[in-house]
């Protein structure tokens, strides 16, 4: 059995109607035994993201504090984001890349990486996180392999967030130096999916929502998953990575899973959020994951605001991203006429970033891993 | 003559090992160190920058005196743990090595077989090897044949300050082991501590308990106490306990006079 069983199992779940039949006695009840660290189900993860749950964020913190600084103590990882290539042959109707979208669009060097690596890396970053569009004639394999090479010059873990592979691709990026995948589901809901993803080979929801399991076959180290929030209920959403984390958890028991929360930002040529996910919503959901799993790595981009991520440093988040530029050779390659594929809002330097980690009783962790 | 912790050949005064992970910032290391008057500290290997300033570079705050015990973790295999303790010698970490070998995320439990693999080479090759293990007494004696320094039952889960769930295991383990038994994982309060020691526990590592106690220095402190506590209280031979009352004056002293 794949995942995909399992979500296609709750395509025609009613989620309203569950959400909206759960009292706050059950809240209650979910709270103690995450506070006394029994292991919660999926039924409690529903609970969690029930409306009733939005009067108990606090307790819901509490507990999320005490378990995130027990697991992982009180020090928060470091990585930025390297965008390598823009080209994409997706139509993704919420995204910078879009292949309808015009503008001049970028592929750097591996001359221009090894530039750009050096940059990040003299900001005492060691983490990397490689990104491109989905255009595989631009950016084959053999591109890839040869960008992760020079990568391993500069950085101690490699991540990818690029367009989904075979297992047999994603072994030959594993030989060259890369750790950890990323890859975001966007939206578990399948009609959404379709709309969203009128056309290109992302329009297939399987191949993508099977991807973080050919990674792991792989033998990636670290598999980071997420909806992008905004496109299909938050609440669902947010229960469908749940529960794609801990199957994956639970099927490859050697990996380190993590989930991530992107809230749409703008982005060129993008249609507006359908579905806006609040502050108070976002904090819920964050606290949910920590309770349901509370190894699970949390990551954090800078598509948040200063304020609000420095707020959520307390509540559960394992990783942050850190001087983030989303445009191609946006650390020193400055090409011209890049466009970004979404927003930043946190616009700190990793100095400041780090401070801000160091000011709040937290340790900044630059280096949390070596390919040995 | 001294009561002293006896690894390879090297001999300790305190039984409390120490870890550098999850604290606040690097700085806490050295005063906590100081306070509970640790000798031997663990460090993963995957933390350490060589190239970082002297603030992020973990080995610079912790004072030459204290025995760099790196350990494997992020290792899957016996021969990843045997590279990262190679490299470790390399870069100038001394020849303690703790095997770390998880292959179950979830709850960061070892894995025994892949453990001793990584044990056996690693100790021709002439490191002092401390294994973090299940608590099993057959791989206790496997180390002891593979030529391991210590056997390092898991008191509970990494992290968990469950205490001693496992301690029916351990008390197996510390009876019939040749190797010292250091109880690594777990350990989340200075009575826990005290409770290994006074089993006939050889040494305890704690690093959770104390990296997120509100006062690091303080829970250094005290877990030094404790395990000084429940050493002595192993070394004085306590009485048993008993379900019934037992005289303190025998009633029948006097048949004897």
């Amino acid at each position: 059995m794949s995942f995909s069983t399992l979500a296609d199992a709750y395509q025609s779940f009613d989620f309203s109607a569950c959400f909206h039949s759960v009292h706050a006695s059950e809240v209650r009840n979910v709270l103690d035994r995450a506070g006394s660290q029994a292991p919660l189900d999926t039924r409690d993860l529903l609970t969690l993201l029930s409306p009733a749950a939005q009067d108990f964020l606090e307790p819901m913190a509490q507990i999320a504090k005490n378990l995130t600084c027990q697991h992982f103590g009180k020090t928060i990882s470091l990585y930025a984001p390297m965008y390598i290539s823009d080209f994409c042959c997706n139509h993704c109707t919420y995204c910078g890349f879009n292949a309808n979208t015009r503008f001049p669009r970028t592929r750097l060097t591996l001359e221009q990486i090894d530039r750009e690596a050096r940059a990040i890396a003299d900001t005492g970053i060691r983490h990397i996180l490689i990104l491109t569009g989905e255009a595989p004639k631009k950016t084959p394999l053999s591109y890839l392999e040869d960008m992760c090479r020079i990568m391993t010059r500069y950085f101690s873990s490699i991540a990818l967030e690029i367009y989904p592979m075979t297992e047999t691709e994603y072994r030959g990026l594993k030989q060259a130096g890369a750790d950890s995948l990323t890859v975001y589901q966007e939206v578990y809901d399948k009609s959404i999916y379709k709309a969203v993803h009128p056309k290109g080979p992302k329009s297939d929801y399987t191949f993508r929502l099977l991807t973080p399991e050919r990674g792991a076959a792989a033998g990636f180290r670290a598999v980071n998953i997420g909806p992008l929030f905004g496109l299909g209920d938050p609440a669902s959403e947010a229960f469908m990575a749940g529960l794609h984390a801990r199957y994956l958890e639970q099927t490859y028991p050697h990996v380190e899973i993590s989930l991530s929360l992107p809230r749409m930002t703008r982005a060129g040529g993008a249609i507006s959020p359908r579905h806006l996910l609040s502050d108070r919503q976002f904090v819920q959901t964050l606290l949910a994951w920590r309770l349901f799993m509370p190894r699970l790595g949390i990551t954090l981009s800078t598509r948040e605001s200063a304020a609000f991520r420095d707020q959520l440093i307390h509540l559960g988040v394992t990783r942050y991203s850190a001087g983030s530029r989303t445009d191609v050779g946006g650390y020193h390659v400055h090409t011209t006429g890049t466009t970004v594929q979404f927003e930043v809002t946190d616009t700190r330097s990793v100095n400041e970033v780090a401070a801000m980690i160091r000011h709040s009783g937290y340790q900044p962790v630059f280096k949390d891993w070596e390919i040995f | 003559m001294a009561d002293t912790l006896t690894l390879g050949h090297r001999n300790f005064t305190s039984r409390l090992l120490t870890g550098t992970g999850k604290f606040a910032s690097n700085e806490q290391i050295r005063p906590m160190l100081s306070a509970s008057g640790s000798e031997i500290i663990t460090v993963a290997l995957r933390r350490v920058d060589l190239q970082a300033s002297p603030q992020d570079n973990i080995l610079t705050h912790i004072p030459d005196h204290v025995t760099l015990l790196p350990n494997t973790s992020g290792a899957r295999t016996a021969e990843e743990a045997v590279r990262i303790a190679r490299i470790a010698r390399e870069a100038g970490c001394g020849d303690f090595i703790k095997i770390e070998v998880i292959t179950d995320m979830q709850y960061l439990l070892p894995d025994n077989h892949e453990t001793l693999k990584a044990a056996e080479i690693l100790a021709k090759d002439d490191f002092i090897v401390l294994p973090y293990v299940m608590p099993d007494i057959t791989i206790s004696r496997q180390l002891y044949d593979a030529g391991a320094a210590a056997v390092m039952p898991l008191g509970s889960p990494i992290g968990s300050n469950r205490g001693l769930e496992m301690k029916p295991m351990i008390q197996r383990i510390i009876d019939t082991s040749r190797l010292p038994v250091i109880v690594d994982a777990g350990i989340g309060r200075p009575s826990q501590a005290a409770e290994a020691m006074e089993m006939g526990t050889d040494a305890v590592l704690v690093n959770t308990a104390i990296a997120t106690a509100r006062d690091p220095v303080q829970a250094g402190k005290a877990f030094s106490l404790a395990v000084t506590a429940g050493r002595m209280a192993y070394q004085a031979g306590m009485a048993g306990s008993s379900r019934r009352a037992r005289a303190s004056s025998p009633l029948t002293g006097f048949l004897q006079e």
